[in-house]
């Protein structure tokens, strides 16, 4: 059948009939199908487990990343208060990036969780799947002869040879997706070390290149915000930068300067 | 007849459902010709749900053939300009 997919089973077809060509004995014909399913069985653990692996790894990104968020609107406070409003900047800039990465992170472990969980039932279904063609395997090779065992192993096959290649492709696309999340992890590991405050909040080597590439993608809107609200808890709202908010409240400016307001 | 959706699981349907599903699949292979993403998501969907509606689930324990495989569920844009194309479920 042609069409969408079709040639999805037409290679499991091919397959199976290339694998029946080849063989004399029927008998030996099923029993190594039935080797090469419980392989491809150990295949979807290993499977499962990489999944595992790559969320415990996204997890780890994501406690650090709640870490950095903390640490970096701290830091970007004490540049406030020193009067060091470019760092300031910068840190929130940084911070607001973190968060973004943080909620796409988040999604990423949940989209996981669930590659995980169906992977699991897919194996599930492949076990049953396999100890039907065991118990058939044995009932062709006890009644049929071998003209009419090609037949019945071909049905059979099949039928398990689909369940197989499906199990391999819902594999395939839980392997892409999980690299997919891995690279963007390494790379957020490498903008971090790269671009880090250390603890003096003075900027690490290559601060020039992250810094564009924050600017760029950090929303700078959200960064003012940020830094005005920031001000304005500081108190500094007659800071000598000309940069500041206008509009800011009169409650927020220093009081000992001034005598007579109420 | 029996259905596959890809990843998921096996479907045995009514085969008046033949027809429905290839008017569904035509339609997805007009929108993917004509670029429309959307429409093409919302057709897919449609036929997804149909099939799993309409059909009933093949035990774990059956060992069947597929008359007709649907792509993964979660099967992109770009993804489905491959498979998406040419004859539909029933050849013309």
């Amino acid at each position: 059948m042609p069409g969408i997919a079709g040639r999805f089973s037409t290679v499991v077809k091919a397959k199976v009939s290339k694998l029946l060509d080849k063989a004399e004995d029927p008998a030996e014909t099923l029993d190594y199908s039935y080797q090469k399913q419980l392989e491809s069985l150990q295949n979807v653990k290993k499977g499962i487990a990489d999944v595992v692996t790559a969320k415990k790894r996204l997890q780890m990104q994501s406690d650090k990343l709640e870490q950095q968020v903390v640490k970096l609107d701290t830091q970007a406070r004490q540049a406030l208060s020193q009067g060091r409003e470019d760092l300031a900047r910068t840190a929130l800039e940084r911070k607001q990036f973190a968060q973004t990465e943080l909620q796409t992170l988040d999604q990423q472990v949940v989209e996981l969780e669930q590659q995980q969980q169906g992977l699991i039932d897919k194996e599930q279904k492949l076990r049953t799947k396999l100890e039907q063609f065991r118990t058939k395997k044995e009932v062709i090779k006890a009644q049929y002869s071998a003209a009419e065992a090609q037949v019945k192993i071909s049905e059979a096959a099949t039928g398990v040879g689909e369940e197989m290649a499906d199990v391999g492709l819902a594999m395939q696309r839980a392997v892409d997706k999980t690299e997919g999340m891995r690279a963007r992890a390494s790379a957020m590991d490498e903008l971090e070390a790269a671009g880090a405050f250390d603890d003096n909040l003075t900027l690490t080597e290559g601060q020039d290149d992250i810094d564009r590439q924050l600017s760029e993608l950090t929303s700078g809107s959200q960064v003012e915000d940020d830094l005005a609200k920031m001000k304005a808890e500081l108190g500094q709202g007659s800071a000598p930068s000309p940069a500041l908010e206008e509009g800011a409240p009169a409650a927020d400016q220093p009081q000992q300067s001034q005598g007579g307001q109420a | 007849m029996i259905v596959r959706i890809a990843t998921e699981d096996q479907y045995r349907l009514p085969d008046e459902d033949a027809e429905r599903l290839n008017a569904l699949d035509n339609d997805a292979v007009a929108a993917v010709e004509a670029d429309d993403e959307d429409r093409f998501h919302a057709i897919f969907e449609e036929m997804l749900q149909l099939v799993r509606t309409d059909g009933h689930r093949l035990g774990d324990d059956e060992l069947e053939e597929s008359d007709v495989i649907i792509p993964p569920p979660d099967l992109s844009f770009s993804e489905a300009h491959h498979e998406f194309n040419g004859e539909g479920l029933i050849p013309d």
